[in-house]
């Protein structure tokens, strides 16, 4: 069950998408992130939808590995079109029972809240399905890279971090391997109160980390035996450079972005939280 | 005491992208006091064929009955087969988390409720019976050695004083004199307890020196079920399906083709021996 | 001339009580001589805790002596100056192919070393074809190392190595964690890289039937080279490598019961054809 979260997994297939500048893929995402919170118009959403449906498919990643990793948010998704339904008063009355009243305005905004929360995580989970962690990584590093001019360890932060990605998996199996071993000694992790509960975590968490240390020490050797010795005098394999195809990119979400920002100017500016 | 799978299914993930069939319609009974050897390749199927037998997974379709009852039935106490059916994962010794030896063996009998006492009389039962030496009963378990570690894991699950023991892989990783040590002392283990044990491995010459009974799963089907002899027989199918009959039952064959006089039968070296000696006379 | 070098070796560590003072010295490796004709196939035979791998880690400078001394290649490994230079002359392949596997992307772990000794982007591509082809892995050049099996995780690591065009390879127990096909598969990945390139190798492994082609075995046990000679001697002493907790390939031991029984057998047998053979001739 562990296995099946894929928000944060990287779907390796080859696609107009995938081979993009991971700098243009981070910077597109936080544009495409900013522009579904500056405006709340329908015709703004018609715009964001084709946009992103065109990105999906153009990506070659399947529309359910996309919903799928929407499972997570299933809860906070309809707490808030709950909230939003109930709570936003305007516009006609559509309903009114008891002490619940919905109108028109509450059903406009709770979908539009729905879909900006639903194209949120679609949008960022685009980028991680569609660039390895290692291109992520490189990306992030190429971008901060002005930091380091204020002796901010750049490079090993994003080390750091693509390390952890790769191991997050394994870790994560080796919990479910440990989880099971305990109960087949008769570990019991659903009864009792919170305290007993806690504790009963003890025979999986020291395990875990007495391995996570002796998989860190392995790791560092082995590093270490591969020379490597910090990001000074380092190659690259896929060195990031911007070609014709990550100018087209950047292009065409600025004018996405402008689009849909031109649009929400007609339509009173809103911004809602909840 | 007996374990009875009637056409256990089980699917990983079904309807998704990443679907499979890890069991498919296994039927087999294993009974008191058997010393059975389950082999297969990665992927055969073997762990997850043994974590039924526990109820840690649930089958997707089929049955299991423990002395004749259903595990699937309604309110059936999954602890309590647990802890008549232990269950030694492989490289065990990373479960270990207690500050001494004699604690982490006490963890499975005071889970099933006992006291004090009597968890540590049970703990001290099962060290001896795994041949672990008391000097060391108050060291760190991290602090020993790789042979040592895995004794102590399996003390852990023979503490709750199971009827049925399943190791999967008990030997990965261990020398050559460790992996004899081990298996030696599980064979004594049956033979002084009468209890029923189950060895899952994937290196033939190990099982043919022990069990008496050897399933062979392939692609999570049970390819071939019975006495070694038997099961070694058919070494050219194993083969086929990337696992070898012992070297000794290769030698037996090659000499049978070269036309002496011997039963290509024996899996062991004292047997094998025999046969050469007696085609000699 | 000798790609590994060893005189005297002597490794000692620390032993701490309970506050971490220092209650006394345990010596891992005690006075080894070793020598490694360069293009050899070495192999070093080993119960657990015998200090076979603590030998290993001298061999890319990963420890460094605390007696005696190492050459790799000529290079003293002593010397802080020689350290990577000692690196690139031999690749060290680790035992659990989780833990040294870095990159998400096969390709990109294999280029991970390269990168590191700052090799440029296009022969770094060049390097990581090769080595990959190689190892039988290019068609898993774009999958993520998790998703593979053990023996192909090994198969990666081995390439990510040989992508450093290093001059020896030592290897850790590269199969103490695989199953009989992973083990097949690491084997002859080393086998095909000793005909193809001519690279020095060094198996570490408590294996005996992966040892049967070296050209040296030795044998370890309490820090001390114990044991040293062809395959063939070393198995032809089956009892005193028993004392050693070690052991003999199947059919050795079959031979050698059969020569207990009165049967006029070679010693030293290490294949099934040649057992066969040799009843064949008695009869």
């Amino acid at each position: 069950m562990i296995r099946d979260i894929t928000i944060g997994q990287y779907y390796p297939v080859k696609s107009r998408i995938h081979s993009l500048d991971p700098r243009v893929k981070i910077i597109c995402t936080l544009l495409f992130l900013v522009s579904l919170f500056v405006q709340s118009s329908f015709l703004g959403y018609v715009i964001a939808t084709l946009f992103l449906g065109m990105v999906i498919y153009m990506s070659k990643v399947p529309l359910k590995y996309i919903v799928k990793g929407l499972k997570p948010i299933v809860i906070l998704l309809m707490f808030t079109v709950v909230m939003n339904l109930f709570l936003t008063r305007g516009g006609e009355t559509l309903l009114h029972f008891w002490i619940f009243t919905i109108t028109e305005e509450g059903v406009r905004t709770s979908v539009f809240m729905a879909l900006r929360l639903m194209y949120l995580v679609a949008g960022s989970s685009l980028m991680t399905f569609t660039t390895s962690p290692n291109g992520l990584m490189d990306g992030m590093e190429k971008l901060l890279n002005p930091l380091n001019k204020l002796h901010l360890p750049v490079h090993e932060v994003a080390m750091i971090m693509s390390i952890a990605l790769r191991f997050i998996p394994i870790l994560l199996e080796e919990t479910d391997k440990i989880m099971k071993a305990q109960i087949a000694r008769g570990a019991d992790f659903e009864s009792g109160n919170i305290i007993q509960r806690a504790k009963a975590m003890i025979p999986i968490l020291v395990p875990l980390f007495v391995s996570a240390f002796r998989r860190a020490n392995d790791l560092a050797m082995a590093m270490e035996a591969r020379c490597y010795h910090g990001g000074e005098g380092r190659t690259r394999m896929k060195p990031l450079k911007y070609n014709g195809r990550d100018k087209a990119a950047y292009l065409i979400t600025i004018l996405y972005a402008a689009g849909v920002f031109a649009v929400g100017k007609f339509v009173p500016f809103q911004l809602w939280i909840f | 005491m007996s374990i009875a799978l009637e056409h256990v299914n089980y699917i990983y993930s079904p309807g998704t992208a990443y679907e499979k069939r890890a069991l498919n319609d296994i039927s087999l009974e294993i009974g008191q006091g058997q010393f059975v050897g389950i082999i297969g390749h990665t992927g055969s199927g073997k762990s997850t064929l043994i974590q039924h037998l526990n109820g840690l997974m649930k089958a997707t379709s089929g049955d299991i009955l423990y002395d004749g009852q259903s595990i699937y039935a309604e309110g059936y106490d999954m602890r309590k087969l647990r802890s008549q059916v232990g269950l030694v994962f492989q490289y065990p010794e990373h479960q270990l988390f207690e500050v001494d030896v004699i604690s982490d063996v006490c963890f499975g009998p005071k889970n099933q409720g006992l006291s004090e006492e009597e968890s540590e009389k049970n703990a001290r039962e099962a060290l001896e019976l795994v041949g672990f030496p008391e000097k060391y009963y108050k060291q760190s378990p991290f602090e020993l050695s790789g042979g040592q570690k895995r004794r102590v894991a399996i003390a852990g699950v023979l503490a709750m004083k199971p009827k049925v023991l399943i190791l999967d892989e008990p030997t990965a990783g261990l020398d050559p004199k460790g992996r004899d040590e081990i298996l030696d002392q599980i064979a004594k283990l049956h033979k002084e307890t009468g209890m029923t044990v189950v060895l899952v491995s994937h290196s033939m010459e190990d099982v043919a020196r022990y069990v008496d009974r050897i399933i062979v799963m392939n692609k999570g089907e049970k390819m071939l079920d019975s006495t070694p002899k038997e099961v070694f027989r058919h070494y050219k199918e194993l083969e086929e399906v990337g696992l070898a009959a012992p070297q000794v039952t290769y030698v037996m064959h090659d000499l049978k083709d070269r036309g002496f006089d011997v039963s290509p039968d024996a899996t062991t070296i004292e047997e094998a021996a025999d046969e050469i000696m007696r085609s000699f006379i | 001339m000798n790609m590994i070098h060893a005189e005297k070796l002597v490794y000692e560590y620390d032993k701490r009580d309970e506050e971490g003072n220092v209650i006394g010295t345990n010596r891992a490796i005690d006075g080894v001589d070793i020598d490694v004709p360069q293009g050899s196939f070495v192999a070093v035979l080993g119960h657990n805790g015998s200090g076979k791998s603590t030998l290993a880690k001298h061999m890319n400078a990963i420890l460094i002596p605390t007696g005696g001394t190492v050459w790799v290649d000529g290079q003293d490994t002593k010397d802080p100056e020689n350290l990577w230079d000692v690196r690139k002359s031999a690749g060290m392949v680790f035992q659990n192919p989780d833990n040294q596997i870095i990159g998400t992307v096969v390709e990109e772990d294999v280029g991970f070393g390269p990168e590191n000794i700052g090799i440029p982007t296009d022969e770094i591509w060049e390097r990581v074809g090769e080595s990959l082809r190689l190892v039988g892995m290019t068609e898993y050049r774009a999958s993520s190392p998790n998703k593979l099996s053990g023996g192909q995780k090994q198969r990666v690591a081995i390439a990510g190595v040989i992508a450093m065009e290093p001059k020896c390879i030592v290897l850790d127990e590269p199969t103490a964690m695989l199953d009989p096909n992973g083990r097949k598969e690491v084997l002859q990945a080393v086998a095909r890289l000793r005909k193809e390139k001519n690279v020095t190798v060094i198996l570490i492994t408590h294996y005996m039937e992966e040892v049967i082609d070296a050209d040296q075995v030795f044998v370890m046990d309490s820090g001390h080279i114990v044991m040293h000679g062809t395959p063939r001697e070393i198995f032809g002493r089956a009892d005193e490598l028993k004392s050693y907790r070690m052991d003999v390939p199947q059919v050795t031991m079959l031979a050698e019961e059969l020569r207990k029984r009165g049967l006029d057998i070679p010693k030293g047998i290490l294949r099934r054809e040649e057992l066969v053979e040799a009843l064949c001739r008695l009869r």
